[in-house]
């Protein structure tokens, strides 16, 4: 047999076809060149995802913004097939609906998930099925390295750019079809790598935020989507004061400190809850933003052995991107909700955001984490649960 | 790598002629402006006038009759900025732009409404009824003199967009019995940006580029020499193609059969009308059209599908939506269009890179 290319196939690189997924930004684009310089059979998708002049609230325009011409155009320049792929309806009831609703329900969501989800890794992965791809790239700072298992799904090399966050709900079989070629990679040397092979976006600033919120203004986007998260509520204290009002939950995210307009308060407060069904916004001191225990929805797992159950599985997580990782248990039901005991109690723990498993650089899968203490879809062996925290 | 392109998109431009290109090289050593009273703007001047004559003769007009533009879009803004105008829901978006928003409706194989249109005229008379010559999309051909004799029976002008006739279907001017006709070099081996608006006797349109006062004032500004030198070729040659007009035929009647043996879930559009010789819109069902158009060109296989807009991502086609296609429908459909550089080489070509989108479909 001969030896595998370094996409892992046994073939010649321009007999293998990859798609990839091209943003147009600097990390797509540099995945992009490496591959063609490789040799391989490098085709670029674009996707079109949301009308930018909608969005921008300028005129509506059928035409794409900036990223797709700087993704064309460095496809030209790397003698490339290009094509966008329009997932605008897609993307608008899989990820800026669902976005919009998760906010209404009091959570804080990471869209980017949902994105990685839907859009990517099911229609656009379909999409390079359909042109006959042996693999689907993407510029995610992220590792793919093959196990005795099969392939893992493990941290990026840059600690400062690791994405493996945002990819914790990859299944087995994307993760088959995937290639992450800027996981070993630091960012300065992508950026070097950019100028080498003349990808003329090498000085492009890295995008930030939510692609469809302009200008980080989550509030207005959700209050356009949903008029009625702008209900105003209550602000009250875990002790049953009254002590202001609001102008809708979507203004809050648990463990938020500021523009609460709890002035008098002898120690500062925090957003504790949020409760949608009546508009209010809980506050209290640090003290009550520690919680211990928490239950997950929609879980992943990518580790070689069966999945925890109710015995638990002791595991490294970060419960948001920038968390620094803490130690805790994760007790399963087989039926994708999950119980999670940390070692030891953790600030805002907050509905929405994603709670990661790792076993050091490697992801084992993770789970969303679900509003609200008082309903606690898995209950088997929570005894022990408490048992093996203590 | 040189592999064989199969290049099975004329209706959104035509390979350039090589006697297209010869004009206008030879254009290049041309110093003068053909404004200029000297030999050299006598010279310049002259290709003009070659090129008027070719394309007077290519539709059936004296000279005279024959204003030079950027192209088709510009000449249906000249003979439309008027309006009110009354337009077919299948016209090229060029026409629309300027069109009354509620539209005449087409058949399910996109023919007008002829009923319609006359009850719209008496109802509402525009001052011009716009009627193109055939459909880009689906090549089926429209009843341009009913419509003219209908738009004149209400005091109306008759304007026709041509620019997917010339080489296809013998267009004639006067027998249209149209006011004002649009064409586009590029649709017949000529170079892109350039086109003409062709004017009735007698007819004065108000310029909207104004200055120097070229093309009898119709139209400021220098003229495209080259542009206009490799028109007046294409055209000469075009007027000549027409007789290869049953072989392009042939080739696509042999696709279409080929299409209905091999993957009989696909549809024709527009099938049931006349149509060009060289176009066939072809849906196949659950396959979307931007797949159907990635996977061809990656094997090298060129074809289009609705109106592309500049993103790249294709937008729903109004002419396939006009014709009652659902969305299902119209997110599947391509255009495949023939030409004089078309042989049952292409259609192997196609079917290999093709029928695995429509095996896998079907199964």
């Amino acid at each position: 047999m001969s030896v595998l290319n370094s996409m892992g196939f046994a073939k010649p690189p321009p007999a293998t076809r990859i798609v990839v997924a091209m943003s147009g930004g600097v990390d797509s684009s540099v995945a992009a060149a490496l591959l063609a310089r490789d040799g391989y059979d490098v085709v670029g998708l674009t996707m079109q995802l949301y009308d930018v002049g909608a969005v921008t609230a300028k005129s509506k325009t059928c035409c794409a913004g900036q990223d797709i011409y700087d993704a064309r155009r460095v496809a030209d320049r790397i003698g490339m097939p290009h094509y966008v792929v329009d997932y605008e309806t897609t993307f608008k009831t899989d990820v800026i609906d669902k976005f919009a609703d998760s906010y209404v329900r009091g959570e804080t969501p990471v869209p980017c998930i949902m994105c990685n989800q839907t859009v990517k890794f099911r229609d656009l992965f379909k999409a390079a099925k359909d042109l006959g791809a042996d693999a689907l790239a993407t510029g995610h700072y992220v590792r793919r390295i093959m196990g005795a298992h099969g392939p893992e799904l493990h941290r990026a090399v840059d600690p400062g750019r690791d994405q493996s966050y945002f990819l914790f709900a990859t299944t087995r079989a994307q993760l088959d079809f995937v290639r992450f070629p800027l996981g070993g990679l630091e960012k300065p040397a992508v950026r070097a790598l950019g100028e080498e092979l003349g990808v003329h976006v090498a000085a492009k600033p890295d995008s930030q935020d939510i692609c469809f919120v302009p200008d980080g203004r989550y509030a207005e986007t959700v209050k356009r989507l949903r008029p009625e998260a702008a209900r105003r509520g209550e602000i009250v204290h875990v002790d049953g004061r009254k002590i202001g009002t609001h102008d809708g939950v979507i203004h809050f995210t648990v463990g938020q400190r500021k523009g609460l307009g709890a002035g008098g308060e002898a120690e500062p407060l925090y957003v504790v809850r949020i409760e949608p069904e009546t508009a209010r916004v809980i506050v209290g001191p640090k003290a009550a933003l520690m919680e211990q225990s928490f239950a997950l929805h929609g879980v992943n797992w990518l580790g070689d052995e069966a999945a925890p159950g109710g015995d638990g599985r002791a595991v490294i997580m970060k419960l948001r991107n920038t968390h620094t990782p803490i130690t805790g248990t994760v007790f399963g039901d087989g039926a994708g909700t999950a119980r999670v005991v940390l070692d030891r109690p953790e600030a805002a723990v907050t509905p929405g955001q994603a709670c990661v498993f790792y076993d050091g650089t490697r992801v084992l899968g993770g789970g969303w984490i679900a509003r609200g203490g008082a309903s606690q879809p898995v209950s088997l062996n929570l005894k022990r649960a408490a048992t093996a925290s203590a | 790598m040189t592999a064989p392109v199969s290049y099975l998109d004329y209706n959104a431009s035509a390979p350039l002629l090589p006697e297209a290109a010869a004009a206008m090289t030879a254009t290049f050593a041309l110093m003068g402006n053909p404004s200029s009273v000297h030999r050299a703007g006598r010279a310049a001047r002259a290709v003009i006038e070659d090129a008027r004559e070719a394309v007077a003769a290519l539709v059936n007009v004296t000279p005279a009759q024959v204003v030079f533009t950027s192209g088709a879009t510009e000449a249906n803004g000249l003979a439309l900025v008027t309006g009110p105008v009354t337009a077919s829901a299948v016209e090229h978006p060029s026409v629309l732009a300027w069109a009354e928003a509620e539209t005449i409706g087409v058949d399910a194989d996109g023919v007008i409404d002829l009923p319609a249109l006359d009850n719209r005229l008496r109802e509402f008379p525009p001052a011009v009824v716009a009627l193109m010559l055939a459909n880009n999309e689906t090549g089926v051909l429209q009843p341009v003199v009913d419509a003219a004799a209908l738009a004149h029976g209400c005091g109306a002008r008759l304007h026709c967009d041509a620019v997917q006739g010339p080489g296809r279907v013998a267009v004639d001017f006067q027998a249209l019995g149209a006011d004002t006709l649009s064409l586009s070099a590029h649709k017949f081996g000529g170079p892109k940006g350039v086109g003409a608006l062709i004017l009735r006797p007698g007819l004065e349109l108000p310029a909207v580029i104004k200055g120097g006062g070229q093309e009898r004032r119709r139209r400021s500004g220098t003229e495209n020499l080259a542009g206009i030198a490799g028109f007046g070729a294409a055209a000469l040659t075009a007027g000549a193609a027409l007789k290869d007009a049953p072989r392009i035929a042939a080739v696509r009647d042999a696709f279409e059969a080929r299409l209905a043996d091999q993957a009989p879930q696909a549809r024709v559009l527009g099938q049931g009308a006349a149509r060009l010789c060289n176009t066939s819109c072809i849906m196949l069902p659950g396959v979307s059209a931007e797949t159907q158009l990635m996977r061809l060109d990656l094997a090298n296989v060129l074809v289009s599908a609705g109106s592309a807009c500049s993103s790249g991502k294709i937008a729903p086609s109004h002419v396939l939506t006009a014709m009652g296609a659902s969305e299902a429908d119209f997110k599947c459909a391509i255009r495949v269009s023939f030409g004089p550089g078309s042989t049952a080489a292409d259609l192997d070509t196609f079917f290999s890179a093709w029928m695995p989108l429509a095996l896998t479909a079907a199964a």
